[in-house]
């Protein structure tokens, strides 16, 4: 029943989850964009993994680009970033770290109750990972809500879409033109966003997005 | 015949594991020295520490109640019999259907309860500022634990500790991130259970930060040496029970007969001697944290115990 291919890809979807839970407790910038680093190695590694236990070679492509994008290229522009704003390393949280883990508990529970009950007839190994990668995605959002700093939002984001790419890797992989395309749109995302952070900064001298709350003229 | 073999083999474990506990505190401690170079005291030193502790006369306070002068052995029984359950050398037993994780997290329980009351019993500020710091831990200590306990169960079907090791010594279990996660969480509850370092740091008395040190303040000659001794037995019963659940190598089946008792003691012995050198190097490594970070530090390992136990769900689901 239980078979090492299995267990490896469930270990593997499995240190997603807790990377993503990671990503939610710390408090500093730089070790924030390090755990995110981690994310998307573990991320490319079961990637890789799928694409052995599949037998789909195109599946190394995505795992390559995982790697050489999420993993170095964007946590290291994001370090080069965060120093010259020079933002204070803090982050600002709108939610207390307790409550934040209990809802992401709960975010985790809901949606492996969720996709267990949707897809009883699957493939365990999709099943399994349609369940982490819906967790996965739900965790990156919670990081995206509960953060005020717009650099750590970027963060969420980024982990977001890992939790995308796992769920398109379970499903017995994915056309490498869609992957591609997925993964320039993401960099084009970043760069975006990028700019914006810039212009954010130059407009109110900081980060923090509540500051667009006055400026919309919602007060608190 | 049978019957007396049993019961040979179950009073061996039991003197065992109180012939063991010092030692292994003296060795970790030693290993500790050598890890900052400096030569440290012989690993023999905690018997002779509680030998000379029990030479020394009691001082007891005027208004201690008779519940200070019980605890000591009240606390000291608990933690040996919960110690002496722990599959050490070998599973199945003759108590091992007593065995039961639950009981073990009961008995430790009930012992920290004692020693908290003791604390607060001769109603000095030290005692009470320890008792409340120290229940403050348990509380988020035991439910962490009980995930575990709850995890372990889902994946071995018991909450027996001779079947549990049993199983996890078979080649049924594979590769599992929930027992990754169930065992990180065990060490984390070990760690502020045994009051090592991130969590407490038993060889320093500045009030800012002692929460074990500060309820035994009051304690003194055999009473501390019974305390000291429960202490000790706690340490060894932690490292047995990560030993036994998850590195359950060469553990020795009931009935095999001496040959693989002996080398199950051999390998238990490897075991202990492995954590107790990895524990002083991970003491040497991180510093002690603030009172105020241990609830979230708890937090943590109550956090993989329930992500553990979620996450069995999904590789039982088919």
């Amino acid at each position: 029943m239980h078979s090492l291919d299995f267990d490896i890809s469930h270990m593997l979807a499995g240190g997603l989850v807790l990377i993503s839970f990671m990503m939610l407790y710390q408090d500093r910038l730089y070790s924030l964009l390090n755990v995110f680093a981690l994310h998307a190695l573990v991320l490319a590694l079961s990637v890789a993994w799928q694409a052995f236990v599949q037998d789909a070679p195109h599946l190394y492509v995505t795992a390559a680009i995982a790697l050489v994008f999420k993993a170095i290229v964007i946590p290291v522009a994001l370090h080069r970033i965060v120093k010259q704003l020079g933002i204070h390393r803090d982050i600002e949280s709108a939610v207390g770290i307790g409550p934040t883990m209990l809802a992401g508990m709960g975010l985790v529970a809901l949606s492996m109750v969720l996709m267990l009950r949707v897809t009883p007839e699957a493939d365990p190994l999709a099943r399994e990972d349609l369940a982490f990668a819906l967790s996965v995605v739900l965790l990156g959002l919670l990081v995206m809500v509960t953060r005020r700093n717009a650099v750590s939002q970027v963060v969420g984001f980024m982990s977001l879409e890992n939790g995308l790419v796992l769920a398109a890797t379970g499903a017995k992989g994915m056309p490498l033109v869609v992957e591609i395309s997925v993964a320039f749109s993401i960099l084009i995302a970043f760069i975006v966003i990028g700019i914006f952070l810039f212009r954010i900064r130059e407009r109110f001298d900081s980060v923090d997005v509540s500051a667009l709350d006055d400026y919309r003229g919602e007060r608190r | 015949m049978v019957v007396m073999s049993d019961i040979l083999v179950q009073g061996v474990q039991m003197l065992l594991v109180l012939l063991l506990a010092p030692l292994l505190t003296g060795f970790v401690r030693k290993m500790k020295a050598r890890l900052v170079r400096r030569q440290g005291a012989s690993i023999f030193q905690p018997y002779r520490d509680l030998l000379r502790l029990l030479r020394k006369e009691v001082v007891l306070a005027d208004n201690a109640s008779w519940l200070f002068r019980v605890t000591p052995y009240v606390t000291f029984a608990a933690i040996w019999v919960a110690a002496a359950l722990v599959p050490t050398f070998a599973t199945g037993l003759l108590f091992n259907w007593t065995a039961d994780l639950i009981a073990i997290v009961a008995l430790l329980g009930s012992a920290r309860f004692f020693l908290a009351l003791a604390g607060m019993d001769v109603g000095t500020s030290f005692g009470g500022i320890g008792s409340s710091r120290e229940v403050m831990i348990a509380a988020l200590a035991e439910p962490a634990m009980l995930l575990f306990v709850f995890c372990i169960a889902l994946v071995a079907g018991s909450t027996q500790l001779s079947t549990v090791a049993n199983f996890m010594a078979s080649s049924y279990v594979g590769l599992r991130v929930s027992l990754g996660m169930a065992m990180i969480a065990l060490i984390m509850v070990a760690l502020a259970e045994n009051a090592r370092i991130p969590v407490d740091n038993p060889a320093t008395h500045l009030e800012l930060t002692m929460v074990h040190e500060a309820m035994v303040l009051e304690y003194s000659g055999r009473h501390l040496a019974m305390i000291e001794f429960g202490a000790f037995l706690k340490l060894l019963l932690y490292i047995s029970l990560i030993a036994c659940v998850f590195l359950p190598w060469k553990i020795a089946v009931f009935g095999t007969g001496p040959s693989s008792y002996a080398i199950g003691a051999v390998a238990y012995l490897v075991k202990l001697a492995a954590a107790g050198f990895f524990l002083a190097l991970f003491e040497t490594a991180t510093a002690k944290m603030r009172v105020f970070r241990i609830p979230q530090f708890l937090g943590a390992a109550l956090m993989l115990g329930l992500l553990g136990t979620l996450l069995l769900f999904v590789s039982k689901s088919f």
